[in-house]
């Protein structure tokens, strides 16, 4: 099976350690994870993590289903990058003199999507969002011009699928799960959505 | 029991709190081992001495072995204390084991004190972070309050869904600090949690319209339907549809070894027409087992012919090593019983017949010779038929690793369940003393036979020392073959005879009993061998019967490694 970027979403609860749990999963099977972000969730004491790896889809749902099995895990889906809707947050830091005398500032942000978060004596720092190419482009651009600092975030994705999974997370907050808490329900959607 | 255990506040230290919750989870016997950083939990234990029985190992190794052999046995949970540092690391093989081989244990573990943690204070291992991988759930408690509430998650989750092993580090001043302790009360529900699927009918349905047009099915059992205690339900399932069965290794005993529709073992040194046919039956039916390397050899050509419905508790087994056609998730207990209401009776006498013909064989290559030698030096197997002769299958036998424990898994009688306590997956020497011990434990009533290797006998023989101060009524029969059996049979057939490091010399193994006061003898005449076996079943206490074996024999047949199920070698 050809390997493509996944997206893989994970719910968990907020425990010390568990970042280690899941990381070990992918570190027993050498799969290099190309970007993490982990931050709270909508609901309160959820957390939700985006990793991307790069791997064939059979490989991915095996992962999927380690991670799902953890204790403090209450969920977790993988999309292709048509699947869902991701941006990287890229911040830059460039000397505010030789910016505003060789550069025409103006234009620069303009092109680029970017604004300029800080502007100071002696460094002025930019912020792009976008796909990685986007945010790789003003760097190519400030490069020549003593780009100081760069700083790049993880990516975080929302997936395209109307429903969103704000009803189920509701669901999983609370205390007893009722006999409608459906498992197994996406088992046979193929890469649609997958869930156990 | 869901009723709080005290009903208004008191002032508990957390030592005080650990035990009253493993009192009202019913925990009786606790293996373990004393030392500094959990020395007040030992001193809380000082006063519970009536209600908990702790039995003191020799090592954390053995501690958490008895535990996993008490857990196989009695069906609870295994109990291990150990101290911080070298006491927790000593139980990471005993963890790794009890992980991979699903079975229910918590283990507490004492810390330093919560200030010097990451000071590397004496005796301070990261314990957490070293378990991670081999626990089913792990938490470090700094503050005793939290110990209810925690213990209780620890085991619900050790016993629940898929079984294993938790781990609960302590800090001593959690140990020591009082707080005001509401009473204990049993967990049976966490948010994140789902230790069983919901089953899911449609895929019976699927599952029972396969079978039911099945020409050659084939059921492939594992411990799952020992841990789901669905053996009653299986058996139901498997007469109904008189279908032919076959076990994994740690699925035996959970029908009777001379069930007419049990057709043996699979796997590496599983027998011949199980794993034969494998590669010719229509429909594959594995119920809770996990399709390990050593019972599909190679993936690529395991089964392919076959349509494959696979009943599992755990989600990630489907579908991990082999492709499932039907997937039935849930706990088998709920699901067999469904799926047997849905299958036809069957007589499938040409299909059992092609199984016969399979067994005839391997009987006359390697099973007679191996039960019914004409050599002067005895066979292992010829020790487990003689056995057979006097447990009738009745007893507990506990295996260590190697070729004496495929001797003993293919050949020894299992009438009842839980009688076969041995390490699968991980594949642990030094594992079968201790379990033996903690098999004991947990099942008091019967007999139970530790069969070990004089290789595994010298990893952990100091638990005989365990044995001596708790009186432990074990049988304990060296198989001597004076080799690492099983490393030396893979030379001799893959390494050109390169016996590298295989040849170990033992001490007087019954000089060594003698020294911790257990009785024994050493036998290498096949005269003796009977009385001998008579002697130790009826001798009082602990027994040691060291057996000299033919040095150079072989386990057959066997699956080489890398090979096709369908490859496997009668000779």
């Amino acid at each position: 099976m050809e390997k493509q970027e996944f997206n893989i979403t994970v719910y968990t609860e907020n425990q010390i350690g568990l970042l280690n749990r899941i990381a070990i999963i992918f570190t027993r099977r050498k799969i290099n994870i190309d970007s993490l972000n982990t931050s709270p969730s909508e609901i309160e004491s959820i957390h939700r993590f985006n990793i991307v790896i790069t791997e064939s889809e059979d490989v991915v749902r095996k992962l999927c289903r380690q991670i799902e099995k953890q204790v403090e895990v209450l969920k977790v889906y993988y999309h292709t990058n048509a699947d869902v809707i991701w941006q990287e947050l890229a911040l830059y830091k460039v000397s505010t003199d030789v910016i505003a005398e060789k550069v025409s500032v103006e234009r620069l942000l303009r092109e680029n999507g970017a604004r300029a978060v800080v502007i100071r004596k002696d460094y002025t720092v930019f912020e792009t969002t976008g796909h990685r190419e986007e945010t790789d482009n003003l760097i190519s651009i400030l490069q020549p011009y003593g780009l100081i600092e760069f700083v790049r975030s993880a990516r975080v994705a929302i997936i395209k699928d109307s429903e969103g999974f704000n009803s189920k997370l509701r669901e999983f907050e609370r205390l007893e799960p009722g006999e409608d808490v459906i498992e197994n329900e996406y088992l046979n959607q193929g890469q649609k959505v997958f869930s156990m | 029991m869901t009723e709080k255990s005290v009903k208004s506040p008191v002032e508990l230290s957390g030592s005080q709190a650990l035990l009253d919750a493993l009192i009202i989870e019913g925990v009786d016997t606790i293996f373990g081992y004393p030392g500094g950083a959990i020395m007040p939990i030992y001193d809380a234990l000082y006063d519970y001495n009536d209600r908990l029985n702790h039995i003191l190992v020799r090592h954390e190794q053995g501690g958490i072995h008895a535990g996993q052999g008490y857990a196989r046995t009695s069906g609870k949970v295994g109990v291990v204390f150990a101290t911080s540092g070298p006491g927790a690391t000593n139980l990471i093989t005993g963890l790794a084991d009890a992980q991979i081989d699903s079975t229910p244990l918590v283990c507490i573990t004492g810390q330093v004190f919560a200030h010097l943690l990451g000071t590397d204070a004496f005796q301070e291992t990261d314990v957490i972070n070293i378990t991670t991988p081999v626990t089913k759930w792990n938490y470090q408690v700094t503050d005793a309050s939290e110990i209810p509430e925690v213990i209780a998650k620890a085991f619900y989750i050790a016993k629940s869904g898929r079984p294993g092993p938790v781990l609960i580090d302590i800090t001593k001043n959690a140990q020591i600090q009082k707080f005001n302790y509401e009473g204990y009360t049993p967990c049976n529900h966490i948010r994140s949690y789902r230790p069983k699927p919901i089953v899911r009918p449609q895929y019976i349905q699927q599952a029972a319209e396969l079978i039911n047009q099945a020409k050659k099915p084939f059921i492939i059992w594992g411990q799952g339907v020992i841990l789901g205690s669905a053996e009653q339900e299986f058996k139901a399932f498997v007469e109904k549809s008189g279908i032919p069965a076959a076990w994994t290794i740690l699925g035996a005993g959970a029908i009777p070894t001379d069930h007419p529709l049990n057709v043996g073992m699979l796997g590496m040194h599983g027998n011949y027409g199980p794993n034969v046919l494998t590669n010719e039956c229509d429909v594959l039916i594995a119920i809770g087992m996990r399709f390990d390397d050593r019972v599909t050899g190679r993936l690529d050509k395991y089964a392919k012919q076959a349509r494959v419905i696979h009943l599992d508790i755990d989600p990630a087994e489907i579908d991990k090593n082999v492709k499932s056609t039907v997937p039935v998730w849930g706990d088998c207990k709920e699901t067999l019983p469904m799926l047997t209401e849905l299958v036809e009776r069957k007589v499938l006498t040409e299909w059992h017949d092609k199984f016969k013909e399979f067994t005839r064989q391997e009987v006359e290559a390697v099973i007679h010779d191996e039960l019914n030698p004409t050599s002067d030096e005895m066979t292992m197997g010829e020790v487990i038929k003689q056995l057979n002769e006097l447990t009738k299958g009745d007893a507990v036998i506990v295996t260590d690793v190697g070729q004496h424990q495929m001797v003993a898994c293919r050949y020894a009688n299992l009438n009842k369940t839980r009688s076969n306590v041995t390490s699968g997956g991980l594949g642990t020497m030094g594992f079968a003393l201790p379990a033996a011990i903690g098999a004991k434990f947990g099942a008091q009533e019967r007999d139970v036979i530790a069969i070990i290797g004089d290789g595994g006998f010298q990893m952990t023989l100091q638990e005989l020392g365990t044995v001596m101060q708790s009186k432990v009524d074990i049988k304990i029969i060296i198989l001597n073959n004076r080799f690492l059996g099983m490393v030396r049979q893979w030379q001799e057939l893959f390494n050109e005879r390169r016996y590298s490091f295989v040849d170990i010399q033992s001490p007087d193994f019954v000089a060594v009993a003698a020294a911790y006061g257990i009785g024994g003898k050493c036998i290498s005449d096949r005269a003796d061998l009977q009385p001998a076996l008579k002697e130790m079943m009826e001798s009082k206490g602990a027994y040691l019967l060291e057996v000299m074996v033919t040095k150079e024999n072989n386990v057959f047949p066997m699956v080489p490694q890398g090979c096709s199920v369908s490859e496997i070698r009668l000779k």
